[in-house]
């Protein structure tokens, strides 16, 4: 048996990162962020909650300034999200990534989380147990679960933040 | 936000000292992303250290949002959809 070290997906080497995911979890994310690519194009915040929640608005009661907010700020992060999408498919079957790209998967993983977390209705303190009769809901909590570790070993790999 | 298997350390004060300027931006507590990721964002948005992050992310967690910066409007506005990229619930307001 190796070391602990060896179990961990995402390594520090240097400047990059060493990807240790196995062919079908590379696949599953490739396909996801095609899921997704298509899921902003198709939907919008006022056709899914789960994109809604991707595109909050910027103050709590105060209807104009949030449209003059969506108009400046909507199609940044648009891009941005599209952007990461773009990374995702290009490098999910590397064996290193730059930060940058590691990054990128992060986003798309946390974007798919919100998207997934916000349709399921999860609470703090939702368990698997509660889709158990629900085979197309428990499979989103599946997912929802793989990417919420993927999220959590990313940032283990990741380098402390320096402001 | 959801609790990830990881020890967190309670601050030990819970006073945030800003300038008195005009506009605040306030981070909502949601049920889905993770504590550490939380803390994570705040230390790259804001380069703020880890102790302070955390402390942050703790009172979303346990009081259900924080101020986690304030300046001018424009300011806000950048801290909003920085955050919003992220994935975090903010908004802002004129500081009261």
């Amino acid at each position: 048996m190796g070391s602990p070290d060896d179990a961990r997906p995402f390594r520090r080497q240097g400047d990059r990162f060493a990807v240790d995911l196995p062919h079908g979890a590379r696949e599953a994310l490739r396909r996801l962020a095609g899921q997704y690519r298509d899921l902003l194009r198709d939907e919008d915040p006022s056709s899914d909650p789960g994109v809604a929640r991707l595109f909050p608005p910027a103050r709590e009661d105060d209807p104009l300034a949030n449209l003059e907010y969506e108009h400046a700020a909507h199609d940044g992060l648009m891009a941005g999200r599209l952007a990461n999408i773009a990374v995702l498919e290009r490098t999910a079957g590397n064996t290193t990534l730059a930060e940058g790209e590691l990054l990128a998967w992060m986003a798309v993983a946390n974007d798919l989380r919100l998207v997934l977390g916000t349709r399921l209705g999860l609470t703090e303190e939702t368990t698997e147990g509660e889709f158990a009769d629900d085979p197309e809901r428990r499979e989103a909590f599946d997912v929802y679960g793989f990417l919420s570790a993927l999220v959590g070993t990313i940032l283990d790999a990741l380098p402390e933040p320096v402001g | 936000m959801k609790v990830a298997p990881v020890e967190v350390k309670r601050p030990v004060g819970d006073e945030v000292h800003e300038p008195d300027l005009p506009w605040v931006v306030i981070v909502w507590n949601d049920p889905i992303n993770l504590m550490s990721y939380v803390t994570w964002v705040f230390q790259k948005l804001f380069g703020y250290p880890r102790e302070k992050a955390e402390r942050l992310m703790m009172d979303v967690h346990t009081k259900g949002k924080a101020v986690v910066s304030s300046g001018p409007k424009q300011r806000a506005e950048s801290d909003v959809s920085r955050l919003h990229a992220h994935g975090l619930w903010a908004t802002m307001q004129k500081d009261t």
